[in-house]
Formats: C-alpha cells, sequence, structure tokens
C-alpha cells in the first residue's frame, strides 16, 4: 500500500510539474509542416512511401496482440504516452517552442513499425482539429515522426544493447535520438521541396535544421529522461512482458 | 536506489531543462519553430503560396490551448491507468503470497 501511494505521489507532481511547464510557454504553435507548404508531388510522394510502413505496422500490431492480451494493454500506454508528449511545447535554447514526439517508448517495445499506425492517428488529431500539421503533409510529417524517428529509437536500442550498455541508458539515447532524428527528416523534407534559389538543397537543409534541430535538441533529452521513467516504471512492475517483447 | 527516487531526479532534471530557456532568455518570443520553418520559406522562395488550407483553424488561441488540453488529459489518463492498473496487479500477487506464507 505505502509503495501505491509514493507512486501516485509522483504521478502527481509529474503533472503538477508538467502543467507549470506548460502555462510558461506564452504562445502556442509548433512544428511538423505546415498545411499546403510542400508542394503536391513531394506531399504525395511521402504519403505513397508511408503506405507499406503502416500496413507493416497493422500487422505487426496484430501479431503482438495475439502474443499476449497484456501487450495491448501496454501498446494502448505507449500512444497515450506519445499523445501526451507531442501535445507538450515546450520553450528551447532557440528561443522558440517546439514538442517531443514520443514516439521512442513505442518502438523500443513493439518494434519500429507499429508506431507508425499511433503516428498517424496521432497527427491526424492534430491536423483535423489543431490545424497543426496538415492533410496535405500528413504523409511527410507521418514519415518523419511515426516511420524515421521510430527505425532510429529501435536500431539505436538493439545497438546499445548489443554494445552492453545498461538498458535505461538505452532507452534515453534511443527516445532522444529518434526524436531528433524526427526533425532532421523534417529539414531534409521541406530543404528537398524549396531548395535555396543560390545554395540549392544543402544551403535550404542548414537553414532548416538551424530552425527545427537546435530548438530540438534540449526537447530530445527531455524527451529521453521523460521515456526513462516510464521504462523504470515498466522494468520494475512489468518485467515478464518486457521479456517476452526484446526490450529489457 | 528506489525507483522512486530515480524518477523523481529524471523529472526534475526535466523541469530544469525547460525552464533554463525562459530564465536565459527574457526576451525570447519563444514562437512556434513551426512558423519560423514558414519564415524560412517565404524567404528562400517569396512567390511560394500554400496550396491547400486547414480545414478546421480553432477558433483562437483559447480554443486551441483547450484541444491541445484535451489532447495531453486524454494520453496522461490512459497512461496513467494502465499504470496503474500493472503496479496494482503486482501487489496483488505479493500481498496474496505474503499470506500464503503466514499461513
Amino acid at each position: 500500500m505505502m509503495k501505491t501511494t509514493k507512486l501516485q505521489k509522483i504521478l502527481v507532481s509529474a503533472s503538477a510539474v508538467l502543467c507549470a511547464a506548460l502555462f510558461f510557454s506564452p504562445q502556442a504553435s509548433a512544428m511538423h509542416i505546415m498545411e499546403g507548404y510542400l508542394n503536391p508531388g513531394w506531399a504525395i510522394a511521402w504519403g505513397v512511401v508511408c503506405v507499406p510502413f503502416v500496413v507493416w505496422g497493422f500487422f505487426s500490431i496484430s501479431k503482438s496482440v495475439k502474443q499476449s492480451s497484456k501487450n495491448l494493454v501496454l501498446l494502448a500506454m505507449c500512444g497515450a504516452f506519445a499523445f501526451v508528449l507531442s501535445a507538450l511545447k515546450i520553450p528551447s535554447v532557440s528561443g522558440s517552442c517546439s514538442h517531443p514526439t514520443g514516439v521512442g517508448l513505442g518502438a523500443v517495445l513493439f518494434g519500429p513499425s507499429a508506431m507508425s499506425v499511433i503516428g498517424v492517428i496521432i497527427l491526424l488529431f492534430q491536423a483535423l482539429l489543431l490545424a497543426h500539421g496538415g492533410l496535405s503533409t500528413l504523409g511527410a510529417n507521418t514519415f518523419s515522426m511515426a516511420i524515421a524517428g521510430p527505425l532510429v529509437s529501435f536500431g539505436v536500442f538493439k545497438l546499445c544493447k548489443k554494445l552492453g550498455v545498461s538498458s535505461g541508458i538505452a532507452v534515453f539515447f534511443a527516445a532522444a535520438l529518434g526524436d531528433l532524428f524526427t526533425y532532421l527528416v523534417t529539414s531534409v523534407q521541406l530543404a528537398l521541396d524549396h531548395p535555396d534559389p543560390t545554395g540549392g538543397f544543402l544551403a535550404s537543409f542548414s537553414k532548416f535544421a538551424g530552425i527545427f534541430a537546435v530548438t530540438q535538441i534540449p526537447l530530445a533529452i527531455c524527451e529521453g529522461l521523460l521515456t526513462v521513467v516510464i521504462y523504470n516504471v515498466l522494468v520494475k512492475y512489468s518485467r515478464k512482458e518486457l521479456e517476452s517483447l526484446h526490450a529489457l | 536506489m528506489k525507483l522512486w527516487k530515480k524518477n523523481l531526479i529524471l523529472i526534475l532534471a526535466v523541469v530544469i531543462i525547460t525552464v533554463i530557456p525562459l530564465l536565459v532568455l527574457p526576451n525570447a518570443e519563444f514562437g512556434g519553430a513551426d512558423g519560423e520553418a514558414e519564415a524560412a520559406i517565404t524567404e528562400i522562395d517569396p512567390d511560394y503560396k500554400p496550396w491547400f488550407e486547414t480545414l478546421l483553424e480553432p477558433a483562437s488561441g483559447e480554443i486551441e490551448s483547450l484541444l491541445f488540453a484535451l489532447q495531453a488529459a486524454i494520453g496522461a489518463g490512459v497512461v496513467g491507468f494502465v499504470l496503474g492498473r500493472i503496479t496494482a496487479k503486482s501487489k496483488d500477487k505479493k500481498t496474496a503470497e505474503g499470506h500464503h506464507e503466514s499461513d
């Protein structure tokens, strides 16, 4: 009983702290590629690229849910975690705000493809209701946040484990680097569509990366730390499931 | 180290990282990075016109923050619910085992 109340205290103080952080950020609006800001050609191309990954994700999810019904509960939590984090616009050292992606946790637990499905759902919610991101840029944003980011997270986690790094630190790097990579991909996508008239792709890329990546560095660290917070709880209370998912 | 202590330290670190920019840059606007990217696109390609408009724009900044808060609340609710279930279950098992031993 004692431990439950302690955990509750942690959860309550954590949410209070996050609320306080939210109040401090005075202006709303963050990242993802804005509606209408990719030319139709690229918008469609990125959408097409996403299709196989999302289909793969559906199969991968139904496979892990069949394995154990507890996986469904964990997957729901990973999705919800990404839902929370992508709603939190956090101030950064660049003097502007952006938000984490939150997809690293799900990628570590359920593999790189599962989060593509969940990412599409989050991006649709934000595009339809919040005018954040957009329908025309859904494909590009899905690719950066729900495919490229999780792939890196998954790869980094496996690599760290192979190198004998402890699970907690592996999860930190997986989530943080996945988050950063998402914004590098966003910068590449924007630079491909909007190359600089004189400097071309590279000049344009460094401009966009300067905006997104610099802002994102501290946020990526935050995302890494918060992902480890949840992961620590899972390691203690859900060890069996983590073992069966090869995520320990 | 106890789990809650470890996690409390991690959360404190997140708070510190979040607050530092506000203290170090008191005059910064803290606008959205996507707004800056929009400006960069217009700078690179002054003739570019967005070819697709958002279907629904939140009526005001207040409504937008309502929807973002709602998104965070739904997510946090589910995360809390699942963590509650996971932690409670293993607790019950432990107490059940404990009773068994005392029998």
